[in-house]
């Protein structure tokens, strides 16, 4: 889908044809997992006009065993190299496995991808719903989140923006040429929430919509979008031997998307001391206390809040 | 009346990551480990990770759940090359802090756990003991700030299969929300808080206070419900938005307890009883949804030290 601005600034895009719904992507992450499932039964809800709307699990092994991955983040293996890796049955098991979601979805990065991947995850961070964007001059995702943001107000959905040169990451969405991906949380790793896996739906359920109206010729003009661009990693203090030694403080805990401002407290010793924020600036923090990121070395993501211009688009 | 009396409770365990992803209780042994905590006054404490490898790989268990491998039975069966990693553990504590039974057991043993489910703190016991109700009632009385419940799982001493049956004494301090794999500050310091309350009345116990009677309240399980499942075994409904995070709220019959995917609603049926461990994510594997129980009130006698 190719896409360039004409006279007027509004961005010509190609139709979205070929969209694929990904749950299960970390094995244990369920509400992704159990509406793939249910839509693979009956597909009916996620059907739009001019659209191919495919429900897909990522990771059906993780998910059998109801386990983040089997050998490797599956999330974190769709860079070049092991893209292009020999070696067949002796790679690790995600790697294998994102050559053949390569092979279906993609070629990453070629005129065949796919149009749009949804990667449906939950966190066991104070989240809510958040939308994440790879890059700020996809004005087509940024205007389909601005419609997804309206649509379900006064309900809230934040834009995670991750563009960081170093924290940005090889994703299974990334073989297409629009990568949105959705995380809900709180819930914890192996539960299904109602509210969570309701959420997720209708969350979808207007991003097909925009989808399709788009498809069918509708306008959307340009606009801004509020998003939040991740900053840095923050670790959690640990000892020579790379444990931890301090929990996210009371504080901070549950508080995603709150300002941190210098000096406040940031994480609690087990035996009771405050460590503070010494950043320069006020921050906002986000994956605060994520399950899968302590072996990451990460406690919390860092953001700073800006607002995208999204260019007016058509359809090419 | 005169007080009903105990021996001394003298040697204590407190043990964690019984399960390895329930984080409160690894993070707080290690914690007194590294204090090097063995003897408080009158009480020498033993802390134990109880299920290193798990705890390592932050997982539930390795081959079968350690915290069901207490039973007489599974204690005393022959060790083969087969025998599953979590019941050669199983023995190894028995041994350590056992013989289940035996004069030799620790007095009391406090095993550590979190769940996924809405229950704030619990005291979950195998049997009714006068002494672990008396140490219930102080927590109780002492950590006003948040609901602090007592569950009596209701089984015959030689049938309990939990760590802490190991024990002359014996409860499970069960804590949550909190997901697995993750350990957070509040619930941490309210574990801590409660194992170091059990301490200090032990103290005050062994040292020939009196602690005087009085009624209480506890949750006795009786049975457990299993989400429904279509003919693959695949659940096909979930915890229903009015039931999630609403443990020990009373289930009337007509209640919601579950919510289908295609938006249908299934009620409760039977007698007005109490749920717990709502939506508990490693119940999924054992056939439970949550676990109902009636409520019911103890009168506890005074209790004091035996001389």
């Amino acid at each position: 889908m190719s896409t360039h601005n004409n006279n007027n600034n509004t961005a010509r895009v190609t139709a979205a044809r070929r969209v694929a719904i990904f749950g299960g992507t970390h094995g244990n992450e369920m509400s992704g997992v159990a509406l793939v499932n249910l839509w693979t039964k009956n597909g009916a809800e996620i059907q739009r006009k001019g659209v191919e709307t495919r429900p897909f699990l990522a990771n059906p092994w993780a998910v059998e065993k109801c386990v983040r991955y089997v050998d490797t983040d599956l999330n974190r293996a769709f860079t070049p190299e092991n893209l292009s890796a020999p070696g067949g049955d002796e790679l690790p098991y995600e790697v294998q496995r994102a050559q053949e979601i390569n092979k279906i979805f993609g070629p990453k990065g070629s005129q065949e991808a796919y149009d749009v991947i949804f990667d449906l995850h939950n966190t066991t961070s104070n989240m809510g719903c958040t939308l994440i964007l790879e890059s700020s001059k996809d004005s087509f995702s940024l205007q389909m989140m601005n419609y997804i943001k309206k649509a379900i107000a006064p309900a809230s959905c934040l834009v995670l923006l991750n563009e960081h040169p170093h924290l940005k990451y090889s994703t299974s969405r990334s073989v297409a040429r629009h990568p949105v991906g959705l995380e809900v949380g709180p819930q914890p790793q192996g539960v299904l929430r109602s509210n969570i896996f309701q959420a997720m739906r209708v969350i979808l359920k207007h991003a097909l919509d925009f989808i399709e109206l788009f498809n069918e010729g509708m306008e959307f003009p340009s606009c801004t979008v509020e998003v939040f661009r991740v900053l840095e990693s923050i670790d959690y203090p640990r000892d020579a031997n790379g444990n931890i030694i301090a929990m996210v403080h009371p504080n901070l805990q549950d508080c995603d998307w709150e300002p941190l401002n210098p000096g406040d407290p940031m994480f609690q010793t087990f035996d009771g001391q405050t460590v503070h924020y010494q950043g320069s600036s006020t921050v906002y923090p986000t994956f605060i206390n994520e399950a899968a990121y302590y072996e990451k070395q990460q406690a919390f993501l860092t953001t700073r809040r800006e607002t995208l211009a999204a260019n007016a688009i058509s359809k090419a | 009346m005169e007080p009903t009396c105990f021996p001394a409770v003298s040697r204590v365990a407190v043990s964690g990551g019984t399960h390895g992803n329930e984080l409160t209780g690894v993070y707080i042994v290690r914690e007194m480990q590294k204090q090097e905590v063995d003897k408080v006054g009158s009480v020498s404490v033993t802390t134990v990770l109880a299920n290193p490898r798990a705890t390592d790989a932050c997982r539930r268990y390795i081959e079968t759940d350690l915290n069901r491998c207490f039973t007489n039975a599974l204690l005393s069966a022959p060790i083969t090359d087969s025998t599953p990693y979590e019941m050669r553990r199983a023995q190894e504590l028995n041994a350590q802090l056992g013989p289940k039974g035996s004069e030799k057991a620790v007095d009391l043993l406090i095993d550590l756990h979190n769940t996924t489910a809405n229950m704030g703190l619990c005291l979950i016991f195998d049997s009714l003991d006068w002494l672990t109700l008396h140490i219930y009632k102080y927590i109780q009385s002492k950590m006003t700030k948040m609901p602090v419940r007592a569950i009596q799982l209701n089984k015959p001493r030689s049938d309990a299969y939990c760590l802490e049956s190991v024990g002359k004494h014996g409860f499970a301090i069960e804590v949550g929300p909190q997901p697995n794999g993750v350990l957070r500050a509040d619930i941490y310091n309210t574990v801590k808080t409660a194992v170091d309350l059990t301490i200090t009345w032990l103290q005050e116990f062994n040292s020939g206070c009196t602690f005087e009677g009085g009624e209480v309240e506890a949750y006795i399980a009786a049975k457990s419900v299993d989400y429904p499942r279509d003919p693959d075994g695949k659940i096909t409904a979930v915890i229903h938005p009015k039931l999630q995070d609403n443990d020990f709220k009373l289930l009337q019959p007509g209640d919601p307890v579950f919510l289908s995917f295609s938006g249908e609603t299934v009620n409760h049926e039977g007698e007005e009883l109490y749920p717990f461990f709502v939506n508990e994510c490693a119940y999924y594997e054992k056939k439970i949804a949550f676990h109902l129980a009636r409520r019911e009130t103890f009168t506890l006698p005074s209790i004091r030290l035996r001389t």
